[in-house]
């Protein structure tokens, strides 16, 4: 028989190369993602619940352009989540989603512009994404505490990586399926490569690209509870108590607030895809 | 060709080839050999889209580039703002060669000489009409509030006064490609390319669109290059047209020169296939309708309109002007006195056409009929009205441009 390939010892080389050579990048990741966090729950926490929630309810009223409705139903979840007296839990979890959601898009939109630009980088980028995709999602979590350590920071790292893909492959997609000749109008009246992407190619993908944002936020959201293993606070971290300790009731409370907030964050990005389109 | 009287050359396409493929040298020195398109094509997989093209096109004129499918003409048209490189040649505009500018230039001349209008109007759906066509001087940098007054002036020319804030994806085709006319002119280029501009329409209103075009042309003299497959609308719109085919132009001149002096055997098929009553369509000789009574007015006004346009019969329309019957001044008349209804008087049982009939037929069937023959769509809606002169006419103004004796 064929020796059994050295891959786990290649991985584990690499992780140590990381560690000793980017040290230095990796202290500096871990203060940038602890700042963002810390400063999205100071924010989240700073009012009384009941004045955060009215605050709440105003904008969802305003993005989705009056549709008192949906305001009325964000209020409604959040006094529910409030009254289950998990609104601090809430809220850290929320600024964990959208620190990690921040993060993916940032580097997500760049990259999937790049990637429908350059053929070869889109060729590339597809093995690497399928793999960040379908690799379970626990197997982050070991490299995130080797180089994280435990809390926060590595939940949103391991998130990030978890909910990237979707925002890349939509901005591909979407900025790829713009009509031959709306690419050609551009070209043909004498545009920039700078002025094509901001006046014609991001404007007409932009329901593609707003799809793949909200990919994004809901697979943020879906890791709360594996990030909640390597000591990430939060909803997750109740809903792994709840396992721990066989105790229904407290794990049901915990994934009705994350249910509750899946669908606000969901409505609001879907009525901004509507509205630009 | 070039006497004294010609103006000046604006665009001159000398020698162009495009090879589509990765290793066009290659394909490039076997066409220079000789061999042909199929051979290059079997032996190395490129695609010899143009072969050694060369033509001139002059201030004021329109040229019109012609072919069925795949003759390369858009290929051609592309090469112009070179949206396509070509593979060799040299095209000038208004004397410098585009093929061997480095992108900034490019893309000056772009801005500033070329505009472009496309078969699928290709309008920005996230853009109101005015920013639609203001378009090309965004790119430019001019300031907002120059260039929509700028783009306002466009605006109005193509006659879309009124539609500025209008979301472009409510228009009909033809106030859509208005709107792609207006935009490539706003830019004020020397040089209109056209591909397959009014392919898109539907005929009544691809008509007018070429109306308008000339009345445009007549107004302001730009050098446009027209792209289209249809012999019908390059006889029309051409000052000059080149017949392609498999990626060379066969024969360059006018209409007439086409029609009654063809090159080779190709061009003489070409035009001699245009047995012009087979040709043309009801839609094409038909007038517009004039004055119709709706099926639930009352005769008196029928009467009216007829004293008032001079008519002895007047087509009877319901619901979405579909033709519903015809009622004549007699029964009119009667009917005022006996005071019924228009329904209940028009006769029903009558002959229609319909706008894809071929000429040919409908003069057969103009024979036997008292008053002229209405034209329907086929949703039953009437379209126009089609009389022994309108088909006449038509037709002596086709015999004449084919310069037959």
């Amino acid at each position: 028989m064929l020796p059994k390939l050295p891959l786990g010892e290649a991985v584990e080389w690499l992780v140590d190369m990381i560690e000793l050579y980017l040290g230095w990048l990796l202290d500096g990741i871990s203060d940038v993602l602890g700042f963002l966090i810390d400063a999205f729950q100071d924010l989240l926490l700073a009012a009384p619940p009941l004045v955060t929630i009215l605050v709440f309810g105003v904008i969802v009223f305003l993005v989705t352009r009056r549709d008192w409705k949906l305001a009325v139903l964000t209020v409604a979840g959040l006094l529910v989540i409030w009254n289950l007296e998990l609104w601090k839990l809430s809220m850290e979890t929320l600024a964990l989603v959208v620190s990690a959601t921040i993060i993916a898009l940032l580097i997500g939109l760049p990259v999937g512009i790049l990637a429908s630009m350059y053929d070869y980088l889109d060729s590339g980028l597809r093995p690497v994404l399928d793999f960040m995709q379908t690799m379970p999602s626990f197997v982050y979590l070991i490299p995130a505490v080797i180089f994280f350590g435990l809390g926060n920071v590595p939940g949103v790292v391991a998130t990030v990586i978890f909910a990237m893909p979707p925002a890349i492959r939509l901005t591909n997609l979407g900025i790829r399926q713009i009509p031959k000749e709306l690419n050609e109008v551009a070209d043909s009246f004498g545009a920039t490569t700078m002025q094509k992407l901001i006046k014609v190619q991001l404007p007409v993908a932009m329901p593609t690209i707003m799809a793949g944002v909200n990919q994004c936020i809901m697979l943020a959201l879906s890791m709360t509870v594996i990030a909640a293993m390597i000591g990430a606070l939060g909803l997750g971290y109740q809903v792994l108590v709840g396992i721990q300790r066989v105790d229904i009731g407290t794990g049901f409370e915990a994934g009705l607030a994350i249910v509750i907030i899946a669908i606000i964050l969901d409505r609001i990005t879907q009525n901004l895809t509507r509205s630009s389109a | 060709m070039n006497n004294d009287e010609t103006p000046a050359i604006v665009v001159e396409v000398r020698n162009v080839t495009k090879i589509f493929g990765p290793k066009p040298e290659k394909a490039s020195q076997l066409l220079e050999e000789g061999r042909t398109k199929t051979e290059i094509l079997e032996k190395t997989n490129h695609v010899v889209a143009l072969q050694d093209v060369s033509f001139t096109v002059h201030e004021g004129e329109i040229f019109v580039l012609m072919g069925l499918s795949g003759c390369g003409k858009s290929t051609l048209l592309r090469c112009i703002n070179r949206l396509i490189d070509p593979t060799s040649g040299a095209i000038l505009i208004e004397g410098t060669d585009i093929v061997t500018m480095d992108e900034d230039e490019l893309k000056q001349i772009r801005r500033e000489r070329l505009g472009m209008v496309f078969q699928s109007f290709a309008l920005l759906p996230h853009r109101s009409v005015m920013d639609n066509v203001a378009f090309g001087l965004e790119i430019r940098g001019i300031s907002r509030e120059e260039r929509l007054k700028t783009a306002q002036s466009a605006v109005e020319l193509v006659g879309l006064s009124g539609y500025e804030q209008s979301i472009t994806q409510e228009l009909s085709g033809g106030m859509q490609q208005r709107v792609g006319l207006a935009r490539a002119l706003a830019s004020d280029p020397d040089i209109l390319l056209m591909d397959e501009a009014f392919s898109a329409l539907d005929p009544m209103i691809r008509r007018d669109m070429q109306d308008e075009l000339l009345d445009i042309q007549d107004r302001l003299g730009k050098a446009i290059i027209f792209v289209t497959h249809d012999l019908d609308e390059a006889l029309k719109l051409g000052d000059r047209i080149a017949l392609m085919k498999d990626g060379r132009i066969i024969q360059v001149g006018t209409a007439e020169d086409i029609l009654t002096n063809p090159e080779n055997e190709y061009v003489e098929r070409f035009v001699a296939d245009v047995d012009i009553s087979k040709v043309l369509t009801a839609a094409d000789v038909m007038k517009h309708p004039g004055p119709t009574v709706y099926i639930n007015d009352g005769p008196r006004v029928a009467l009216h309109l007829m004293e008032e346009h001079g008519h002895s019969c007047l087509f009877v329309v319901g619901k979405n002007r579909k033709l519903e019957g015809v009622v004549t001044l007699d029964d009119a008349i009667e009917a005022v006195k006996k005071q019924i209804p228009i329904r209940d008087i028009m006769k029903t049982d009558i002959q229609v056409i319909s706008t894809s009939t071929p000429v040919s037929e409908v003069i057969t069937q103009l024979a036997g009929v008292p008053h002229h023959l209405p034209v329907v769509d086929d949703s039953g809606k009437i379209a126009g009205i089609v009389l022994p002169s309108t088909v006449i006419s038509a037709l002596a103004r086709k015999e004449g441009s084919n310069g037959v004796a």
